[in-house]
């Protein structure tokens, strides 16, 4: 018996219908851990460098992680990995609720699906029966309504669904898989989903989960839960409001946007609105957060509320998280009803709350200064959120504009040409980012958005304080109970941070100081990713319950393969650095390696290339950002170099 | 007849306050588990939330008695607009549903309360429950002493002279009485 992980994985042929249970190799488990770890290896096995992501020979993974299921608390991820339509690099998604779990319960860890379909299917996974079943009588249906007519019709309500809506089945390239109160976003993931006629992912299970030291396992799961309720009880201040706890950023618990409306850029990226934010703002914006909201919700086994159930008048109801309540208003230069009521729309169809709204306001800019015109928006509405809608419409189609819009950003400039390619400001690897234009360059985000796989900052930053506090005193007190730190010298690092002077940006942190805090911050995410814990009670929150030093009794507690810190560590080194590998086989190389180009006003080519030169060292990748034959067999990654040296990467790269 | 006390147990279930995380499934079926903890499976678990997120029902119900028998009839409530169903609130274990019954024997489960020497200072559900929608108290209530009834004895040798005879239940007492 294997203990932690089932041992199984489903693989499920879209194109020939067949559906098998395989053993896993246990030495993966000892390798990668599990998620995304062990599904990055599926990847690198069988998915060319050659694959289309519209090819049959796309893989798409729904992967569970290494403690999923288990009783420690949040462990609930479900990553989704397959070749992003966006980027043409792996895309890298994960969404938190109860889809996880449920497949461990059913009695497995991954489901991984090839080929194609060529009528609409879905999957039924109940224990040991697992069907394809026809899902005509789905087509077109939002995500949740799907959701919904499948438990309706297999007549059990505790049925996890994993769902596309319109967005996925017409190959949005920013379509997202939508899963109740959670959705996988990024990367285009859903469009894949559409491509191979797969509407929905249906599971239900009865079975054991086991741990192979019960009792250790359960204490380390009450001294979790314990810190949980500790960090509830002690905030940190100094940070925004919505950033002070655990969680995700508790913007459906928290009104206060202060912090997201006057830092983070409307529009198209654009405008910085530093006065936004007044008492009459907050007062209104309460009113309208109130008044949908109808209760806070959480994942599977987690005491954190990160989400809400929201339900606007003449609506449907839909369950929201963090962040998207604000991605349309602030496109839309609109209000708070604007962002809760285009939401619903944009959850049934099922889209990337960040990349979505950016496309629509970069189609607007565009209309303004010429280079798209009325002939390219027939009957598109004069006021702001009616052209939204409009858009949103057009794109979930690919109607018209549409077409060229639901590509995202980058190739969408492209295509329409006219001088289009310079609205693309805010892309990194051709994927919307975060809307955010600062100042001064802050080295570690340097790298961070530089470098990071996943294409997103909020998937590698978290344990390193964005910015110093004001005072040293401040920043002494902040590390007196710093016990997530691997090492005590990053909390030397953090109190002679200072926000101004010689000991601040972009000089300080240093540049090994940098390359050793996004070493800290990346790892830590993506052991998450391979244990399928959710960010929010480890690498995204400062001070987080789950850290380097529990974390190896976890998986040690859990499956019984004896892990220490270092193979921890190194496993998520080893995942890393075969992402990366992935990545550079289908031709990423260190000019993909920046930031999007106006995320700083102030920039330092020189100390950029220091920075780069060294991290790339650090990490042990050749200065052109491939994994070195050294490094790879340091990490038993062998088969790696190997390809590498055969195809010439190293003599071209 | 003597009163003796009596320490009553119970949970008071404030629905409003549950989030759907199953924390309570989680840790019920790992504390009944052999060996304890070894394992988790919320088909096992002796609480099962009811959990319908788009029509905000968020229900836990405890595992009560067995019954071999399913009820003639299926109710349904409107509470706060919200329609439940009869059998959402019932905590039997029975012929209608697959809800408490050992996924593999088909077994009825019922909540013991974490019946556990040295008691619990509450149940684990309880425990778990951050959102504090499961509250634990105990009380002090007098009862009855429970006392073997004489027509209960009486029957009992009844049945036993029917069955063995009168000298045989005798001789027994005889020795028993001895011994």
């Amino acid at each position: 018996m294997r203990y932690g992980e089932i041992g199984f994985n489903l693989e499920v042929d879209l194109s020939h219908g067949s559906i098998d249970r395989v053993a896993t190799d246990p030495n993966d488990t000892r390798l990668f851990m599990g998620g995304l770890g062990t599904s990055a290896k599926i990847m690198w096995d069988r998915v060319s460098a050659e694959t289309d992501p519209f090819s049959p020979d796309n893989l798409l993974i729904f992967s569970s992680g290494l403690l999923c299921g288990t009783a420690a608390p949040g462990s609930n991820r479900t990553i989704v990995s397959t070749i992003s339509p966006q980027t043409k690099l792996m895309a890298y998604s994960m969404m938190g609720g109860f889809f996880a779990p449920e497949l461990k319960y059913a009695g497995y860890d991954k489901i991984i699906f090839s080929g194609k379909s060529e009528e609409l299917v879905y999957l039924w996974v109940d224990n040991d029966k697992v069907e394809l079943r026809d899902a005509s009588h789905l087509k077109g249906l939002g995500a949740t309504a799907a959701s919904e007519a499948i438990r309706k019709e297999l007549d059990d309500p505790d049925i996890q669904v994993a769902a596309i809506g319109l967005a996925g089945e017409n190959r949005v390239f920013f379509a997202s898989i939508e899963q109740g109160r959670s959705s996988a976003s990024r990367g285009g993931i859903g469009a894949v989903m559409g491509d191979k006629g797969l509407k929905a992912v249906a599971v239900r299970g009865s079975k054991d989960i086991n741990v192979a030291d019960p009792v250790k396992y359960m204490e380390l799961c009450d001294s979790v839960l314990k810190y949980i309720k500790f960090r509830g009880d002690h905030p940190i201040h100094g940070v925004p409001p919505i950033l002070q706890g655990l969680g995700s950023p508790q913007e459906m618990a928290i009104v206060d946007e202060q912090w997201h409306t006057t830092n983070f850029t409307w529009g198209n990226s654009r405008t910085r609105r530093k006065d936004f934010w007044t008492p009459e703002v907050e007062q209104k914006w309460k009113e309208s957060q109130e008044k949908v909201r109808t209760r806070l919700i959480s994942c599977h086994n987690c005491p954190m509320k990160c989400g809400a159930t929201i339900k606007v008048p003449d609506q449907p109801t839909y369950m929201m998280k963090c962040y998207s309540k604000l991605t349309y208003t602030m496109a839309a230069f609109s209000d708070l009803d604007f962002g809760f009521k285009i939401a619903q729309k944009a959850t049934e169809y099922g889209i990337d709350g960040f990349s979505a709204p950016q496309a629509m306001a970069f189609a607007l800019e565009l209309l303004e200064v010429g280079i798209l015109t009325q002939d390219d928006v027939p009957g598109m509405p004069e006021d702001n959120e009616g052209r939204f809608y409009y858009l949103l419409e057009k794109i979930v189609r690919r109607e018209g504009i549409g077409d060229y819009l639901a590509d995202g950003v980058y190739w969408a400039a492209r295509r329409i040409g006219k001088g289009a390619e310079k609205f693309d400001h805010n892309t990194i690897k051709k994927h919307e980012q975060l809307p955010l234009k600062l100042g001064m360059l802050n080295p570690v985000y340097f790298l961070m958005y530089s470098t990071g796989e996943k294409i997103n900052i909020t998937q590698i930053e978290g344990q390193f304080p964005q910015e110093p506090f004001a005072t040293r005193e401040l920043r002494e007190e902040f590390v007196k109970d710093w016990l997530q730190v691997p090492d005590e010298k990053f909390k030397k690092y953090y109190v002679d941070w200072e926000p101004r002077g010689e000991m601040s940006n972009p000089y300080y942190p240093t540049v090994e100081a940098s390359c050793e805090i996004v070493d800290w911050m990346e790892k830590m995410h993506y052991i998450d990713d391979a244990l399928g814990m959710c960010a929010g009670l480890s690498s995204f929150p400062l001070k987080p319950p789950y850290h380097i030093h529990n974390y190896p009794e976890f998986v040690t507690a859990a499956t019984g393969i004896k892990m220490t810190k270092d193979d921890v560590w190194r496993s998520a080194t080893r995942t890393r650095t075969l992402m990366r590998a992935l990545n550079v086989r289908r031709g990423l190389n260190r000019s993909d390696d920046k930031p999007p180009e106006d995320h700083w006003k102030k920039r330092f080519p020189e100390l950029e290339k220091q920075l780069l030169d060294a991290y790339y060292k650090f990490k042990g990748f050749n200065e052109q950002g491939i994994p070195t034959k050294e490094s790879l067999h340091e990490l038993e990654l062998d088969f790696v170099a190997e390809e590498f040296e055969q195809k010439g990467i190293y003599s071209h790269g | 007849m003597a009163k003796v006390k009596k320490i009553v147990k119970s949970i008071t279930i404030d629905a409003d306050k549950c989030n759907g995380c199953k924390a309570c499934e989680v840790i019920c079926s790992a504390w009944h588990a052999t060996p304890r903890y070894s394992s988790n499976n919320a088909a096992r678990s002796r609480i099962r939330i009811v959990r319908l997120p788009l029509r905000d029902i968020y229900l836990p119900v405890y595992a009560g008695e067995y019954t071999e028998v399913e009820c003639t009839g299926r109710n349904s409530y409107v509470i706060d607009g919200k329609e439940y169903n009869e059998c959402d609130f019932c905590r039997a274990s029975c012929p209608s549903r697959n809800l408490f019954k050992e996924p593999d024997s088909g077994l009825p489960l019922k909540c013991d309360m974490c019946e556990e020497t040295p008691a619990l200072a509450q149940p684990k559900c309880v425990e778990w429950c951050h959102a504090e929608a499961l509250i634990y108290s105990e009380r002090e209530e007098e009862v009855e002493e429970d006392q073997p009834k004489l027509a209960d004895v009486e029957l009992g040798v009844g049945a036993m002279v029917d069955k063995f005879g009168l000298q045989q239940v005798l001789d027994t007492l005889a020795r028993r009485a001895k011994a």
